[in-house]
């Protein structure tokens, strides 16, 4: 492969990228329209204490992030869904419980161990083939749940009791949407980090909503940022000797503001252009 | 029990309704929304449901489509208990307030394309019949020309009646409405009676529309029911004209005006 991915690490970095920038806006997507953004980010935190706990018992961290990550989207739903208490409250409550348990397990574990940062910071350039193969085996499963429910979540999203009354398993669903989401937490933890891993989710939607004219567009353009994002920002870090998952973020965050502004001034000339017609336009 | 003034028909007549409630009575907590109602709705009737605001109507209707338990009474759809209904496409459903949020990026087509999946499976894909009962869906309510346009950038009143031809999608026997037409404009308002006129002339599917503003489909309807915690009335809306009550002009006050009168 040219330049930048010349190298074999590199290689690896890209395809872990790749998955994660297709599969993670595509589930952003449908936390974004329900309101959800910062649902990502409440996951990331209890992923924290997963690794903490797995760090703690020495057992490779991903799982325990994984299973606590699962876990915590299964209660968190539970509790909205019932309105046992409000959504962003309990989101706060896992953010903060998850935070606070990572460092309790840390400390019981004696110290920081250094590939902590890794899950943090995220450290794709040392990514392994067998993270790799992990990492594809997830985005997968995703691609393979959102290409048959797309439609479903989509109803769901519409109108909950609509869809309720229409007889969709809403409850069903809405617990697979949280559950996919802490699984894409898990895999991006390598990518990005946990710290950043929500920006994923959410940027590159932002920039879909942007230019899609449709649902099905938008999914295919979150995709779209989500994998430019990606590599854009690793061969940025490459070059640069920047942090990947900061650069990736970055470019994600800097295509957002480019199409917001070209749709701004893009606006502005169609408002001065409809002013002109109608002899409205202000002075020359 | 209260006896409602025009009691339903008795559980014999359960399959042959679309809609049955009986002996219904429901409380948030310690308040009481509704008590002891009965209701029936049979195939091919247009009923309005009317009450002033907090009278349970919107609770009734969740009732009926089995989205709540009563804790007491019996609600049955098409004879079988409406919170175990196998074919729940039947029924379509038009929320309160249903409009898009501003910067969804959906199609007209893809909203009205989500009504049509309980009958399809939600797992599926729509096949080419499903299109076209979508796309008939949407000629229904005259928006065949905005299909392709994003939902958040239509006014009010068509994004209503983007909401009226998902609940259409289906071929529902049974359409529930709850205040589908509140603050719309009157063309909008014409365009949904049309709708509804041919959802009950052509396909004989039942209406249930709950509205304060009747007087756009006020000729059209079979009965009308008042509802202030009970029933009030169950009745031919001529029998409200007879008594001077005009549904154009006094839905709002109708409980107030047949307390008068009774």
């Amino acid at each position: 492969m040219p330049w930048p991915f010349d190298r074999d690490f590199m290689r690896l970095a890209l395809a872990a990228g790749v998955v994660v920038g297709l599969c993670a806006p595509l589930i952003g997507t449908f936390l974004v329209q329900k309101r959800l953004s910062l649902l990502g980010d409440g996951r990331g935190h209890v992923a924290f204490a997963g690794v903490a706990g797995g760090v703690l018992v020495g057992v490779w961290p991903v799982w325990t992030a994984m299973a606590a990550a699962v876990a915590a989207a299964v209660v968190i739903e539970r509790l909205r869904s019932r309105g046992r208490a409000p959504g962003d409250l309990v989101l706060a409550l896992f953010f903060y419980s998850g935070i606070a348990a990572g460092i309790v397990l840390l400390g019981l574990a004696h110290g920081v161990d250094a590939n902590l940062f890794a899950y943090l910071f995220g450290s794709i350039l040392t990514v392994t083939p067998g993270d790799v193969g992990l990492i594809a085996v997830l985005g997968v499963v995703v691609l393979v749940v959102v290409g048959v429910s797309w439609r479903a979540l989509f109803t769901v999203i519409l109108d909950e009791e609509a869809a309720r009354a229409a007889g969709l398993p809403v409850d069903t669903l809405n617990t697979v949407l949280a559950v996919l989401a802490a699984v894409v937490v898990v895999a991006a933890m390598r990518v990005v980090g946990i710290l950043l891993v929500a920006a994923l989710m959410v940027l590159p939607v932002a920039s879909a909503q942007l230019v899609a004219r449709s649902f099905v567009a938008c999914l295919r353009w979150s995709a779209v940022v989500g994998v430019v994002s990606v590599v854009v920002g690793l061969g940025s870090a490459r070059a640069a000797d920047l942090a990947p998952g900061g650069a990736i973020v970055l470019v994600a965050a800097a295509i957002f503001a480019v199409l917001a502004m070209l749709r701004s001034g893009r606006r502005a000339q169609l408002a001065f252009a409809r002013g002109h017609e109608t002899g409205r336009a202000g002075p020359p | 029990m209260t006896a409602s003034p025009h009691p339903v028909a008795g559980s014999t007549a359960a399959v042959a309704s679309v809609v049955t409630a009986e002996g219904v009575s429901f409380r948030y907590g310690s308040r009481p929304v509704l008590d002891d109602v009965s209701l029936c709705v049979g195939p091919g009737e247009f009923v309005a449901l009317v009450g002033p605001n907090g009278s349970g109507k919107s609770t009734l209707v969740r009732l009926l489509l089995g989205l709540l338990r009563p804790d007491a009474g019996t609600v049955r759809l098409f004879g079988e208990d409406a919170r175990a209904l196998r074919d729940r496409w039947r029924v379509g459903y038009v929320p309160q307030r249903a409009v898009a949020a501003n910067d969804l990026p959906a199609t007209v087509r893809e909203v009205v394309s989500a009504g049509r999946l309980g009958r399809s499976g939600w797992h599926g894909r729509l096949r080419r019949a499903d299109w076209q009962a979508i796309d008939h869906a949407v000629e229904e309510v005259d928006l065949t020309d905005l299909r392709d346009r994003r939902v958040g950038e239509l006014s009010g009143g068509q994004q209503q009646r983007v909401f009226i031809a998902k609940a259409l999608a289906a071929e529902p026997d049974l359409l529930v409405a709850d205040e589908p037409v509140a603050g719309v404009d009157a063309e909008s308002q014409r365009r949904f009676r049309d709708s509804l006129s041919h959802l009950v002339l052509e396909h004989g599917g039942a209406v249930l529309l709950v509205s304060h503003e009747l007087g756009a489909v006020a000729d059209d309807l079979d009965r009308v029911v008042v509802l202030k915690q009970r029933v009030l009335f169950d009745g031919d809306p001529s029998e409200l004209a007879a008594r001077g009550v005009s549904l154009g002009v006094h839905a709002e006050d109708l409980p107030l005006w047949l307390e008068r009168l009774h």
